[in-house]
């Protein structure tokens, strides 16, 4: 194990699927001399070259180009920047990288991967801090991944970068700066598959990404009352690991799922809506979901703070429950 | 405004070079188009064709001229009115027909339609539903060979209507700062959907806005395959050679109504038939090359009869193939 944060972790990963394999590149808009605006980028041209492009700032280009050179023989990584500029080229994700394998009758893959960097952070406002991976769960033909931790960065990042499938990656600006282990040598996670972070026997509590971190703050403050949680981190949602929700709410009979997004029409309402229609019968208690209000992200501090779920929001939530 | 980089082409081609096995394809591919779409228009007005369906009749010069120019390994994105290209590019027209027909047997295995053809096998990438959106996709194609270090490049295929689409410029943009080997064709048919051409679009030139990326262009007649295929040509060397994307502007009119079944309210049907009269691409070809000598009457027949006899047995084919299980509906989501 080796001890680095989020951001190492996805160089890491990028690092070794380049070297890999000659047809992965990856290009976005100051990534090639600034190194990413996170630095998620940094000391890539110096071994890879023309492979780490600087483009326009052109979010259709970007999609387009990265959706037609994997129809030839390339595997893009295509960075967004930030996850908010993802509606600039919404067509380009939708109707073209989710559907050119299915609706052209299966003759081509799309290999691609979308990094998408979304949340909270430094009172970034309403167009620069949005959680809007449900979107594209919405979507048939796309895989949609959200890892919480270092490991899972570099371990979903590589898998991303080696499915056949488009792949759009999460990763929460928050996250970038976290340190976590990240296991030596080759390490890949499977996507779709959660990840138990904590067994309990009292309440579930579902969540992904940075929530991740704030559920389990709530489940810490939940231990000290005696109540004992346990923790799925998604990791992806699309495909979800249901069957891992489900048998844990059977061992638990209580639901909880936080998100950071609005919670109106939020992933969470799909886990809630599955344990509805597929487990009810395991349920003690009604579900609760946790999620923003409905309202772009603020600027003011006090209006962000209000917004934003913490372990405080989950705990009282859950409480109504215990 | 005088425009010095773009290129007027006139139709004053000696058609005698071009050789008569050249000229046979050339009129074959055209006609073939043409039989093409009258089938699927017949087929579709009977009931037998579902969907939205976009005709090429009159347009067919300027998939023809420009293929004319590529290889297999080039390639190109088309789009809704996309069978044209689809055709000259080197489809095998029973999985066409099927496809439009919905059948199991179809190139897309009746998954897509008639919007949604793709070919993959002749670098055919795909038509599509969405209007500009081909540009960007043929720049990453276009980037793929540039980075494969092949000498191959990539056309896209777009209307009058597209190229006020952001799309355009992004890609013109991009391809343009990255020298793609990159190809606009601008099918130039004066009416996007219904809406006249000068009424939505700033300038009376398309391919000026060519100027603003940095790219050569030049205005062809899209209803004379001589005058197209020398304008490809002019352009696609040059792409060839690493010099980037280029723009070609072929002038066409739109015969038909813009998919089958419109009520063509927004024009003449006098303004229709004297395009048709005047301007049908077929038959200014056939007078081209008979009154210069280059094929006989009977050379044209003989082509004529032998796409005949291929577009029935891709109908056949077609009307014959068994429509895809149900089982499919969630084959080739994901891999």
């Amino acid at each position: 194990m080796k001890n680095i944060t989020f951001s190492q972790a996805t160089l890491e990963a990028m690092e070794e699927e380049m070297t890999r394999d000659p047809s992965v590149f990856v290009m976005g808009e100051d990534i090639a001399r600034q190194g990413g605006i996170f630095g998620q980028f940094r000391g890539l041209p110096d071994k890879f070259g023309d492979r780490v492009k600087d483009t326009p700032i052109s979010e259709t280009a970007i999609v387009g180009a990265a959706v037609g050179a994997a129809l030839t023989g390339m595997r893009p990584v295509a960075d967004m920047h930030f996850a908010d500029f993802m509606g600039v080229c919404m067509d380009e994700i939708f109707n073209q990288m989710a559907k050119v394998h299915y609706m052209f009758g299966a003759q081509k893959t799309v290999p691609l991967v979308l990094r998408a960097p979304d949340g909270i952070i430094n009172q970034a406002a309403a167009q620069h801090s949005q959680c809007i991976e449900a979107w594209f769960a919405h979507i048939p033909g796309l895989k949609v991944v959200i890892p919480s931790n270092p490991a899972d960065a570099k371990g979903l990042l590589k898998s991303a970068i080696r499915d056949e499938n488009p792949v759009i990656y999460f990763e929460h600006k928050g996250l970038f700066p976290m340190k976590g282990d990240v296991p030596e040598g080759e390490h890949l996670v499977e996507i779709g598959k959660a990840r138990i972070d904590r067994e309990g026997s009292d309440l579930t509590i579902v969540s992904w990404s940075m929530m991740a971190h704030h559920a389990a703050r709530a489940a810490d403050k939940l231990a000290a009352e005696g109540i004992s949680v346990e923790l799925i981190d998604l990791r992806s949602i699309s495909p979800w690991d249901k069957e891992a929700v489900l048998k844990s709410a059977a061992k638990t009979g209580r639901l909880c799922v936080a998100q950071e997004a609005v919670k109106q029409g939020g992933f969470g309402a799909e886990v809630v809506a599955t344990v509805a229609e597929e487990g009810l019968e395991y349920l003690d208690a009604p579900v609760v979901r946790v999620g923003a209000p409905f309202t772009p992200v603020p600027f003011a501090r006090p209006l962000e703070q209000a917004y934003r779920v913490t372990a405080d929001t989950i705990c009282d939530a859950v409480k109504k429950i215990l | 405004m005088e425009t010095p980089n773009i290129v007027r082409l006139s139709a004053e081609i000696p058609v005698e070079q071009y050789g008569r096995e050249r000229l046979m394809s050339l009129y074959e591919t055209m006609v073939k188009i043409r039989d093409f779409e009258k089938t699927v228009e017949e087929k579709f007005f009977g009931g037998e064709i579902p969907g939205f369906v976009h005709l090429y009749i009159g347009e067919e010069a300027i998939a023809t001229g420009v293929m004319a120019n590529l290889t297999r390994d080039d390639c190109i994105e088309s789009t809704h009115r996309g069978h044209g290209h689809t055709i000259a590019k080197g489809a095998d027209l029973n999985r066409m027909m099927a496809e439009i027909y919905g059948k199991k047997t179809g190139c897309c295995k009746g998954k897509g339609g008639s919007m949604h053809i793709a070919d993959f096998s002749i670098g055919m990438l795909g038509a599509n539903g969405v209007v500009g959106g081909g540009y960007n996709l043929a720049a990453g194609a276009a980037l793929a060979k540039k980075m494969q270090g092949r000498q191959d490049i990539s056309v896209v295929f777009f209307g009058d209507g597209a190229s006020n689409r952001g799309t355009f410029h992004e890609a013109a943009n991009m391809a343009s700062v990255w020298k793609l080997p990159l190809l606009f064709v601008c099918e130039m048919n004066e009416y996007a959907s219904t809406t006249p051409y000068l009424t939505a679009t700033s300038v009376a030139e398309i391919s000026r806005r060519a100027f603003g990326y940095g790219m050569p262009a030049a205005i062809v007649d899209g209803n004379d395959v001589f005058s197209v295929c020398e304008g490809a040509k002019k352009l696609i060397d040059p792409i060839r050679a690493g010099n980037g994307p280029a723009f070609l502007e072929c002038r066409t009119y739109r015969v038909k109504g813009h998919f089958v079944g419109d009520p063509e309210k927004y024009r003449t049907r006098e303004e229709v038939q004297k395009n048709v009269d005047e301007r049908d691409p077929i038959a200014f070809f056939e007078r081209r090359v008979t009154s210069a000598g280059a094929l006989s009457a009977e050379d044209l027949s003989a082509v004529q009869a032998k796409v005949a006899s291929e577009i029935a047995a891709a109908l056949k084919f077609a009307q014959e193939s068994p429509e895809p299980d149900v089982s499919a509906l969630f084959e080739g989501l994901y891999v």
